[in-house]
């Protein structure tokens, strides 16, 4: 799936990274906990999480993850929006909560990264 | 003969700045070809690691080694060390305090994601003499 068949399905603004919406995205992830995110590798994946810290990019980076959706409407602020272009991480907001938000993606047909806990 | 690619500082408490360290070496790691699958596993235990510098210790240090056999990170810090070693590598044991959980960590994954992780894993500590952390990564044949 594409990042902006995600910013259709999740009617979402892109805060940044415009340029990038063309990159696939292999999967999702989703979670408040960046810890639970570290457990294995997850490249490529869409990232969805209400964490609005910097550590939220930094774990995606970290994670090889391609992009992040802030759910439930919220909006990082301006030093982490440098953060994610500086680190190319397209960052995008949707005003659905994490429940709904992985639901419609999965019912279009994005799966989890990884099966495994 | 192994070669010294980084070594860098960690400060306690510097959440601002914790994961650039990590980051970086997850960048040199890629500009010198490894695969993903070692970049990612390196990147992962570095940052776990280097969070729990920010989070627990004192200042620490950080230094990535590598050599025809494999990578090697050490990072070791002069924070309050750890009193029992078997309950720290239990998943959901934290002492972290609220601050750090609104932040997406202390939530006792640490340590058990760096032994997921990595391929060897040494961890030495005195409760008042910090933690030193070991991590080994394989270079597989071929690879």
């Amino acid at each position: 799936m594409k990042l902006s068949d995600v910013k259709d399905i999740l009617k979402a603004d892109i805060i940044s990274g415009e340029e990038k919406l063309d990159i696939e995205v292999t999967g999702g992830a989703a979670s408040d906990l960046m810890s639970d995110l570290l457990k294995r590798p997850k490249e490529g994946a869409l990232l969805l999480t209400g964490l609005t810290s910097i550590q939220a990019v930094n774990t995606s980076v970290i994670a090889g993850m391609s992009a992040i959706v802030f759910v439930r409407g919220k909006r990082p602020d301006k030093a982490i929006i440098s953060h994610a272009k500086k680190h190319k991480i397209p960052i995008l907001s949707t005003p659905f909560n994490m429940y709904t938000s992985c639901g419609r993606l999965y019912a279009k047909g994005l799966k989890s990264i990884t099966w495994l806990p | 003969m192994s070669d010294i690619i980084k070594e860098f500082n960690i400060k306690a408490g510097d959440f601002d700045h914790a994961g650039e360290g990590s980051m970086e070496i997850r960048t040199i790691l890629k500009s010198q070809g490894f695969d993903t699958d070692i970049v990612q596993r390196v990147a992962i235990c570095a940052y776990e690691a280097e969070m729990n510098v920010v989070m627990h210790g004192g200042d620490g240090r950080m230094s990535m080694t590598i050599d025809d056999t494999g990578i090697a990170l050490e990072v070791s810090d002069d924070g309050p060390g750890i009193d029992d070693i078997n309950l720290a590598l239990t998943e959901g044991y934290t002492t972290a305090d609220e601050e750090v959980q609104q932040m997406g960590f202390g939530a006792g994954m640490g340590l058990p994601n760096i032994l997921k992780n990595s391929d060897h894993f040494d961890i030495v500590s005195q409760k008042g003499r910090g933690v030193c952390l070991t991590m080994c990564f394989w270079i597989k044949e071929g690879a």
